[in-house]
């Protein structure tokens, strides 16, 4: 039952993804290979939609995976309905948590064990991330299997290089370097 | 995204102050979920209660759900066309490098002491050799690890 493993998925992503930002990434990863609902190529292109629209990319990505998830199922009609469901499950956990929890939480932040806890979870989550990162620049530098020195793709290794380098000079919004990164690949048919 | 909230509930609305509005944002760092939703919903619940929760909810989360909806279908479409595959092959470096900036900026931020940087290390070692394992597993260890590693009487930090 999809619908039923959709929303399960995003509830315990909403649940456990702390730290905000990209910290759904290394959900939606293992999502991508326990499910087979997406792959490495279509998690990326979701992170560079969710970076380049506007709202909270958590948001943005729950409602890209439940799209290709209900749309791998029967078409569009079920493709906008995961969408819808993926988002609802994803935010559900905080309502449920802040409608209890709302009049306790000022107390709840300053809880020693709560933040020792929220303490040792970023590192974990920046680490997550970090093994995301990686598998992106394999899936993004290295085109073949085999041998990583005969499968790296010259233009993509000196376009990633060049970003590297482009984004410590200067700080542009994210859909910038997507932008630019995109006419490079099709200029140069990537 | 704080900025935007902030003037649409502390000038122009006026539901609630400056600073009530960055203790609600601190609160929804500390809150698991999406820190933008969290901020959202703890402001509706505050100015009218749990209709106003799922209100500031449902509207913090219903452009993303029609722009994400429309994207999605339109690029759907265009998938069959080899230049849309140019395209997102360059794309993809650009991801790469912004999850890599990612995570120094987290990094800098999340990774305070020698602990730290193990847990760190640790959880990227095991989800690159463990591509499955339950990322929630890692969350639920490194807390654990946290806490009993923790001095008594400590603050917590």
């Amino acid at each position: 039952m999809i619908w039923l493993r959709l929303f399960i998925e995003f509830f315990k992503t909403g649940l456990f993804a702390i730290g905000g930002g990209l910290a759904t990434i290394p959900f939606l990863r293992v999502m991508s290979e326990t499910t087979g609902w997406f792959d490495a190529r279509n998690l990326s292109t979701m992170v560079a939609v969710g970076e380049s629209t506007p709202g909270p990319i958590g948001v943005n990505m729950a409602t890209y995976v439940g799209f290709t998830a209900g749309h791998g199922k029967s078409g569009m009609l079920s493709a906008l309905f995961g969408g819808f469901l993926a988002t609802f499950a994803l935010v559900l956990p905080s309502v449920i948590i802040i409608l209890i929890v709302a009049k306790v939480l000022a107390t709840f932040k300053e809880n020693k064990f709560v933040k020792r806890s929220f303490y040792s979870i970023r590192p974990a989550i920046t680490g997550m991330i970090a093994s995301v990162a990686l598998m992106m620049t394999k899936s993004g530098v290295f085109t073949k299997g085999g041998n990583l020195l005969h499968s790296i793709d010259i233009r993509a290794a000196i376009l990633f290089a060049a970003l590297l380098i482009l984004t410590q000079k200067v700080k542009l919004h994210p859909i910038f370097y997507i932008l630019i990164a995109g006419t490079v690949g099709a200029i140069f048919s990537m | 995204m704080l900025s935007l909230i902030q003037r649409e509930v502390v000038e122009n609305k006026k539901w609630a102050s400056d600073e009530e509005v960055l203790d609600y944002y601190a609160v929804a760092q500390c809150t698991p979920g999406v820190i933008a939703v969290n901020t959202a919903t703890f402001i509706g619940y505050k100015t009218k209660g749990v209709l106003g929760a799922i209100a500031g909810t449902f509207g913090v989360v219903l452009p993303s759900l029609i722009i994400i909806s429309i994207i999605a279908a339109v690029l759907q479409n265009f998938m069959e066309y080899s230049i849309v595959g140019h395209i997102l092959a360059g794309i993809r470096v650009a991801v790469a490098v912004l999850i890599i900036n990612a995570v120094v900026t987290m990094g800098k931020k999340a990774i305070a002491d020698k602990l730290c940087a193990v847990i760190a290390v640790v959880s990227f070692i095991v989800s690159v050799i463990f591509p499955k394992v339950s990322p929630i597993f890692i969350v639920l260890s490194a807390a654990f690890v946290g806490l009993v590693t923790m001095k008594k009487g400590g603050e917590g930090k």
